[in-house]
């Protein structure tokens, strides 16, 4: 198939489909952190959209090979791309190395990337596979009662009264370690700076980026990346500092 | 009219006595340097007292000297055609440089424009893209009348501003990757954007790319050195350009009914 073949094969094929699946994946960890920052409500709010995104059975594991796949693929491109550009060097390479205008975010792509693939890796093991931390894990979790009921857009979908797990414990006990709050500080702090370069380079892949407004997606990137950083920083912070307990 | 002040720089050129082989670079004293005269002529000079002394000319590409041919290509303390932007090697001149310097001369760096000898490169790697898809299907005979095909100001401007690539390859000299995405940029979107180019547009496109990747220039990390590097300051504004009519291409082509069977193409 032709299609295939030049999505898959060719340079702009692969960035195309490393621009696509980064949407997803930019969309994904906003909605990640916009749920978590519920750990600073009511231990109602985060419990019962845990326990919410638990019920969803089928739909949740749907969500979950849907997102796997996009980061296999984000990756997969992502490498071979660089190795395809570092053959496309040539074995000779300047005595004067100089960057005229390219940003420092965009120079360390690769770096931050796998940081932030091993930080991923570290991050499923320990909340969601539970091999990392035993004890954050959720066999291991304390339980807790619903005083209220938990609602999605006005739905009810955790009734009051529920018997559910106390993933605010966990999240306290796993950043209790103060190196787990650490590496999650830094892996947050390179995701940002990896998605200073990407959001912006993105909407160059996908041919929308032009001089006239090109100032103006780079303001609108960089107050996301600092907004996304800070909102992640505040939940580790938080547990170190003691503020969430 | 006074004679301006001469001065003398150090060059330290990449010496390499043909294709595929042991390269290094050398130190050559150059005295007397008058600051109007072009890099190249600066390296003229130099040549001539090298030849002199019964030694090697330093090799390098050179034509027009006056920025329109593509010729020249010295990567000039680490940045292709020199400091100075927007202009070729040829249209850099000694007055950007001060007494004392050292200057480091290399030739391009692509795995897709190997060294010929010294600072000479082959770069017709461009020419086989651009054989690819960089024309127009067009009645030849008779001059057509000039105002049949009405063009847009702003699109007519648009073209021309692609169509002033001069293939040089600073581009690809001057990116991490060796991508030749802006120059294919430029000669797709400058036969794209008019109605000329339209009948191939899509066939163009996919043709220049796939050409591109098989001769083994890298991909866009969109760092934009390229357009920083380019003489003719294409702007990476056609790169966006190109990655959308790409995948416009590739989409179209995948679901466009085919003619029934019977048809000669
Ligand atoms: C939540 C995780 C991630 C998000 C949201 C994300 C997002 C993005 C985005 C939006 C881009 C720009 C694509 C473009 O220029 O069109 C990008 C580029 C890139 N990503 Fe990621 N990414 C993530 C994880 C990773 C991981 C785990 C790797 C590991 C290798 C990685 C490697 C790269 C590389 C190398 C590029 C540059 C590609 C290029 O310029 O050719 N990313 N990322
Ligand atoms: S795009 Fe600019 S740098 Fe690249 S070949 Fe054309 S003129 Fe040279
Ligand atoms: S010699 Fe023609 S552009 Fe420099």
């Amino acid at each position: 198939m032709d299609l295939v073949r030049n999505l898959f094969g060719s340079t702009i094929g692969r960035k195309l489909l490393m621009a696509v699946t980064g949407v997803v994946l930019i969309v994904f960890v906003i909605g990640h952190l916009v749920g978590n920052l519920q750990v600073f409500e009511d231990p109602d709010r985060i419990n019962g959209y845990s326990h919410f995104l638990q019920s969803l059975g089928p739909a949740l594991w749907a969500a979950r090979i849907f997102l796997l796949v996009c980061v296999a693929l984000h990756i997969w491109a992502g490498t071979v791309l660089a190795i395809e550009a570092r053959r496309a060097r040539g074995a000779e390479s300047y005595a004067v190395k100089k960057w005229i205008q390219a940003t420092v975010a965009s120079r360390y792509m690769r770096w931050t990337g796998y940081v932030v693939l091993a930080f991923i890796l570290y991050h499923l093991a320990q909340f969601t596979v539970g091999v990392a931390q035993p004890g954050t894990f959720k066999a291991n979790l304390p339980h807790y009662t619903m005083k209220g009921a938990y609602r999605v857009l006005g739905v009810e979908v955790v009734r009051a009264g529920t018997d559910v797990l106390d993933v605010r414990s966990m999240v306290i006990l796993g950043f209790g370690n103060r190196l787990v709050a650490v590496f999650y500080i830094v892996a947050v702090g390179l995701l940002s700076l990896h998605l200073l370069h990407g959001a912006d380079s993105l909407f160059q892949t996908l041919g929308w980026r032009n001089h006239r407004w090109a100032r103006g997606l780079r303001v609108v990137v960089t107050v996301f990346c600092a907004a996304y950083f800070l909102g992640n920083l505040a939940i580790p912070g938080a547990a170190l500092l003691g503020v969430l307990h | 009219m006074t004679t301006p002040k001469t001065f003398n720089v150090t060059v330290r050129v990449w010496r390499q006595v043909g294709p595929g082989r042991e390269g290094r670079f050398v130190e050559y004293p150059a005295r007397g340097v008058n600051p109007d005269m072009s890099f190249l002529e600066m390296l003229d000079v130099l040549n001539d007292e090298l030849a002199a002394r019964g030694e090697e000319p330093i090799a390098f590409s050179h034509d027009c000297r006056e920025g329109i041919c593509g010729t020249c290509s010295l990567v000039i303390n680490g940045k292709p055609h020199g400091p100075n932007h927007g202009v070729a090697s040829c249209q850099t001149y000694m007055r950007s440089f001060r007494d004392g310097d050292r200057i480091v001369v290399e030739p391009f760096r692509a795995r897709a424009f190997p060294v010929i000898k010294d600072l000479v490169t082959d770069r017709s790697a461009f020419d086989t893209i651009q054989q690819a898809g960089g024309f127009i299907t067009a009645r030849t005979g008779s001059a057509p009348e000039a105002n049949a095909a009405p063009v847009p100001k702003h699109v007519a401007d648009l073209a021309m501003d692609a169509a002033q690539c001069i293939g040089c390859g600073a581009c690809v000299a001057a990116c991490k990757n060796s991508s030749a995405m802006l120059f294919v940029a430029s000669k797709v979107s400058h036969l794209g954007l008019l109605p000329q180019g339209q009948p191939e547009r899509d066939s163009r496109v996919l043709a220049m790319v796939s050409t591109m990747d098989g001769l083994g220039f890298g991909g866009c990390t969109n760092q934009y050195e390229c357009s920083a590097a380019c003489p003719k300051l294409i702007s990476h504004d056609f790169i966006a350009r190109l990655n959308r009519d790409y995948t416009k291409a590739v989409f179209r082509s995948a679901f466009k009914p085919e003619p029934a069977g019977g048809g000669e193409t």
